[in-house]
């Protein structure tokens, strides 16, 4: 496998009346092409932040990112596709009017890239809504149409922060299943931010486990399953367990730094 | 079709027969007032010459309307409230569009719209008369002086407070600010700017109003002032109530597109 993505001592520090606050320290590691990374964390730590700096929301204060073999640029950037905590789609807007909003935005909205969306909608159960309004489709939809709006800008890294944190528990098993078969179908390498641990073990390849601030590395755990199974059956294997009482250790190990 | 049980018919004939009530309620207090209008004059219980009474106007209005004069003052009226109404939802898109776009002009003259907001409008009039001269200009600016400085922190203050994460949701996509203003700002302050252009509405008429008393040769609020200065009180209480409907007519012709809005 390619390496996609490098970070080489990344740091984070930003500015306030309050003063300065470092929130990331050097930050070393890979992401391999195809790869699903789960980035996990107390609250505050810059998990969201790291993800702010991987798509060039915000540069680093020092240190250096690398995609695809040279540092990050403008252009790299429009090759992520970034899915917010919450679906933000426009109530103004139907769905495939939703969906085809980041191809508007970068003057892509051809015939072929259109069609794309709508076989996109199409595969994943959302062809007949295409016409409705957000507020007629159910949350598990409307994380669909978020993941599709992503996907038909053929991002080849993907960038999760929480998506699944605003819906109920129930739903949020559901389209955490949905939302990891459909990047694992497509092919696409993913980054995820979240806070739950069940959730990191079953979507992610690898798990990176960050500090407490000033968020750095604390350790990188690797997840084996046997093949094709989906991120709902991983639930169930009997690996999961130990994989969670694994990481749930080292989160006590070093609860002085972590909590 | 849909079956609807008893229990649901039940409610909506309870919700129906609630409505109309309030219509029919609504329509009796309106009648009640003119008629307890009409019999206090004619028993002389008040002085028809100071407090007029629905007979004298619907004799005084017919009067005016041959004349073609109450046509004459309604068009002039209504002409320089649209003019000034329409003009202060412009400026007011434009001003708010540029104070978000620069964020530092609109830190720096934050102070200054919040006093011109609160100044009494109707103190800029004989100044505006000085100015321009008494004409319909003076006229339309005293209506747009009234509502604009409202108008505009109050959109500004929409769009400056839109949900964050929408923003980064064109920022993640690629997109620059201008994107974020077409895409998301002003599709996203539409409630926001219909519900300004109800009030705006009634504002500017209040302000065309006080225009006309100061500066006008013509308009509804010409005829109240020159109507009190000849005694001729009918013509005050005809233009007053003539401009409650005005103001009702107008407001409601906002709230049809509003709600045309919602439905679509």
């Amino acid at each position: 496998m390619d390496t996609l993505l490098e970070l080489r001592d990344v740091n984070y520090s930003y500015h306030s009346i309050q003063g300065e606050t470092h929130a990331l320290s050097n930050l070393n590691f890979t992401v391999e092409e195809g790869e699903f990374l789960a980035i996990v964390g107390p609250s505050g730590c810059g998990k969201s932040t790291l993800l702010s700096l991987l798509c060039g929301l915000i540069t680093p204060t020092g240190g250096s990112i690398r995609f695809q073999g040279h540092d990050l640029t403008r252009n790299d950037t429009l090759q992520m596709g970034y899915m917010l905590q919450k679906d933000q789609l426009l109530e103004w807007r139907d769905i495939s009017s939703n969906v085809a909003l980041g191809l508007e935005i970068q003057h892509k909205n051809t015939p072929e890239n259109l069609a794309y969306a709508n076989e996109l909608l199409n595969t994943y159960g959302l062809g007949q809504f295409t016409c409705k309004r957000p507020s007629e489709l159910s949350g598990g939809m409307r994380q669909r149409a978020a993941l599709i709006r992503t996907l038909v800008l053929h991002p080849r890294l993907l960038l999760l922060d929480e998506p699944f944190s605003a819906l109920d528990y129930q739903t949020r098993l559901t389209v955490s299943d949905d939302i990891g078969r459909i990047i694992r179908q497509e092919k696409k390498t993913a980054i995820l931010v979240t806070h739950d641990l069940s959730e990191a073990i079953s979507l992610g390849d690898r798990i990176l486990v960050l500090t407490k601030r000033p968020g750095t590395i604390h350790t990188i755990l690797p997840v084996h399953f046997p093949e094709g199974l989906s991120p709902l059956e991983k639930r169930n294997d009997s690996n999961f367990k130990h994989y969670f009482n694994l990481l749930w250790k080292e989160f006590n190990q070093n609860e002085g730094s972590i909590h | 079709m849909k079956e609807v049980s008893i229990d649901q018919c039940a409610f909506l004939k309870r919700y129906r027969r609630h409505k109309i009530w309030i219509r029919i309620t609504r329509v009796l207090i309106l009648i009640a007032f003119f008629a307890l209008w009409e019999i206090s004059a004619s028993y002389g219980l008040i002085d028809p010459f100071i407090f007029s009474s629905p007979s004298r106007l619907l004799s005084c209005g017919y009067e005016l309307f041959t004349q073609q004069q109450l046509t004459h003052h309604i068009g002039i009226t209504l002409f320089e409230t649209l003019t000034s109404f329409l003009l202060v939802i412009l400026c007011t898109l434009i001003i708010a569009t540029l104070l978000w776009f620069c964020q530092s002009a609109s830190e720096a003259l934050e102070p200054y719209l919040v006093i011109l907001n609160s100044l009494p409008k109707s103190a800029l009039a004989p100044l505006l008369i000085v100015w321009l001269g008494g004409n319909y200009k003076t006229i339309i600016l005293t209506g747009m002086s009234v509502a604009i400085f409202g108008s505009v922190l109050s959109l500004y203050h929409a769009f400056t407070h839109t949900d964050p994460e929408k923003l980064l949701l064109i920022r993640t996509l690629g997109g620059h600010r201008g994107h974020i203003l077409w895409k998301i700002i002003l599709p996203g302050n539409i409630p926001t700017l219909l519900n300004l252009m109800k009030v705006n509405i009634g504002l500017c008429l209040v302000g065309v109003i006080i225009g006309e008393f100061i500066a006008a040769k013509r308009g509804l609020g010409y005829l109240i002032i020159y109507g009190s200065q000849v005694f001729k009180l009918d013509w005050v209480i005809l233009s007053i109530l003539l401009l409650c409907m005005i103001a009702m007519a107008l407001y409601q012709g906002i709230d049809r597109i509003e709600r045309r809005y919602r439905r679509e």
